[in-house]
């Protein structure tokens, strides 16, 4: 879990770092085109770690919404060029709620997040047909804290590599 | 003035109490209908039995009675080390000036026999003290294994003699078993009595399993599993073991309850991120759908008479209560009270509806009329959630879970019941952590 959360921590120092998408002109097995930062330099590219570290496979919401905030269209636009660029991976998109709200309500509403991510992907090239979705309500947390601090975190959408 | 006001308070509660207790005719009766009454003083003396097998049947029956009677609040078993007169000679004749002395308003009589088959028969009465007249009693036998459904029978005759309400102790709860850390939460099945007892696990936590629920008959179990990863409602049978899907669908399907022929199971299906509320028949195997909303619409509850729906949906912006017909029709919103209302629950009486209630940053657990008024909170904390009902209208449980630090220090979750005047708050121990209590029908 720890490891986890260091390349949360990672991703979203890397995100802040580069503000293009990734380079998409380099083939796999080819040395790194851009050059890379430091911390990244033993991940291929086009691997799942390439994707969780140089791309970021989650996207934040706001309380008991599912629309997409400006942050998570960059990161979800980041996600589609690399999807489309390694157009072999499907993927689960996981949907998950803080603990603020009741079981069954936070089910449907990991589900129309997981979907909101999922359409965005598919409106950005990235079919449809390579998608599952899963929500896990508030059942899945990644941060224990009972604050906001810890809610804002996992009130989120995973795109999860198969 | 707060002192004098609260001392009459305090007065007044002791009146009511009196008066319900014993009013005029001198017999003894409670009004459950009134809260913080006075507990009703009960002698319950150990069943008398000849054998030693039986005789501690017996003692172990007496105690499971007295904490049946105790836990609902409106029972004060007295210390048996106060009563005079003695078991034996109790069968004989109770001797009531023995039992007006330690004012004792009622007095429980039981013994135990062997039967020929090698079952036991079990004899009690219920007597008014200071009436010095029988109330109620009958003869059951069992097999000696089951005594504690003797005994939770025997505090059932006497709670229905007494509140004129159906009892709630031959019962039991199906609940979720939570352990692990919070990032890593271990879910499992579990089942135990009413009281705690004959606690089982019902899944071993390989997959994640939520929202246990009945069926009238109590003896199947529907909820919702994870197993391989996909979240699915299933239906547990508690005589066989074996677990079914129900159905295979497209999408998630999720928050099933039973309808309460049992014919039927209203349940929730994600379809590109829109929920709806299905029902499908047990007996066809056809479905149908019941709400045609992009909102979520989620959490549906039968009326007691199958013929209406609660249910929950955030169509007016936030989450609210809303009741429809069963066949999907005439859906109008009932709560409109400040804050969100969530995980609606019908009465078995039909008379009110519970709910899960988020207002300022805290939890309720309330009841409201099927059209939205008279809401009552009973329960409040930084969660709480998920009332279900006693099969007698008058009890419910829900689960409280406290808040955590940032590794996780601090968390419990526990089960809880609560009178419906909102008095009488206990816990429900539990072995392990445990949430999503759902509370049988009256064991047949």
């Amino acid at each position: 879990m720890k490891l986890r959360f260091l390349s949360i921590f990672a991703a979203a120092a890397l995100l802040a770092a580069c503000e293009s998408a990734p380079s998409d002109t380099g083939n796999k097995g080819s040395t790194a085109a851009t050059t890379p930062p430091a911390a990244a330099k033993s991940i291929a590219p086009g691997s799942k770690d390439d994707f969780v570290a140089n791309v970021g496979d989650r996207v934040f919401f706001d309380f008991d919404k599912s629309s997409l905030r400006a942050d998570a269209k960059a990161t979800l636009s980041k996600q589609a060029a690399w999807l489309k660029q390694y157009g072999s991976y499907t993927m689960t998109i996981e949907g998950h709620a803080d603990e603020r709200g009741t079981r069954e309500y936070n089910l449907a509403l990991g589900e129309k997040r997981a979907n909101a991510v999922k359409e965005f992907l598919a409106a950005n090239g990235v079919a449809a047909s390579r998608v599952k979705v899963v929500s896990y309500g508030k059942e899945r947390p990644v941060a224990l804290g009972s604050n906001e601090a810890a809610w804002s975190q996992n009130r989120r959408g995973v795109t999860v590599l198969n | 003035m707060t002192r004098i006001r609260s001392f009459v308070a305090l007065v007044a509660v002791f009146v009511l109490g009196m008066v319900a207790a014993l009013p005029v005719g001198a017999e003894v009766r409670i009004d459950i209908t009134r809260g913080q009454m006075k507990p009703l003083p009960i002698a319950i003396p150990e069943f008398a039995g000849s054998s030693g097998q039986e005789s501690q049947i017996g003692k172990d029956i007496a105690r499971v009675v007295s904490a049946d009677l105790e836990r609902s609040g409106l029972f004060k078993p007295i210390d048996p080390k106060a009563f005079i007169q003695t078991v034996a000679s109790l069968q004989v004749q109770p001797r009531f000036p023995d039992w007006k002395a330690i004012n004792a308003e009622g007095l429980v009589v039981g013994k135990l026999d062997n039967t020929p088959d090698g079952r036991v028969r079990v004899e009690f009465r219920l007597w008014d003290v200071f009436a010095e007249a029988y109330m109620t009693g009958w003869t059951l036998s069992a097999s000696p294994n089951d005594w504690r459904r003797l005994a939770h029978k025997v505090a059932d005759a006497i709670y229905k003699r007494v509140t004129g309400e159906d009892g709630y102790f031959d019962t039991q709860i199906v609940y979720i078993a939570e352990s692990g850390p919070k990032n890593d939460r271990k879910k499992r099945l579990a089942i135990m009595d009413q009281d705690g007892e004959n606690h089982r696990f019902l899944t071993d936590g390989s997959e994640l399993v939520l929202t246990p629920r009945f069926s009238p008959s109590s003896r199947e179990i529907t909820y919702l599993s994870y197993y391989r990863g996909v979240p699915r409602v299933y239906i547990f049978n508690l005589d066989t073991g074996r677990r079914e899907a129900l159905g295979n669908f497209p999408g998630m399907t999720f928050a099933p309850r039973f309808s309460p022929d049992g014919n039927k199971v209203a349940f929730n299906m994600a379809e590109d991120g829109n929920t709806e509320i299905y029902e499908m028949n047990l007996l066809t195997r056809q479905k149908v759908r019941l709400t045609t909303n992009s909102a979520i619409d989620t959490a549906p509850s039968y009326s007691p008479d199958g013929q209406q729906i609660v249910f929950e949906s955030d169509r007016g912006g936030g989450q609210q209560l809303y009741v429809m017909s069963a066949g999907g029709g005439g859906q109008n919103r009932i709560s409109f009270g400040d804050g969100r209302y969530g995980t609606p629950v019908w009465s078995p009486r039909g008379d009110l509806i519970a709910f899960t209630k988020q207002k300022g940053g805290q939890f309720f657990i309330g009841v409201m009329r099927p059209d939205g008024s008279g809401e009552r909170l009973l329960a409040e904390g930084f969660l709480v959630e998920g009332p279900t009902w006693a099969p007698n209208g008058r009890v419910l449980a829900f689960f409280r879970e406290s808040p955590s630090d940032e590794r996780g220090r601090g968390q419990s979750v526990r089960l809880y019941t609560i009178d419906l005047t909102g008095s009488n708050e206990r816990v429900l121990l539990t072995p392990v952590d445990g949430s999503d209590p759902a509370w049988s029908p009256l064991i047949p």
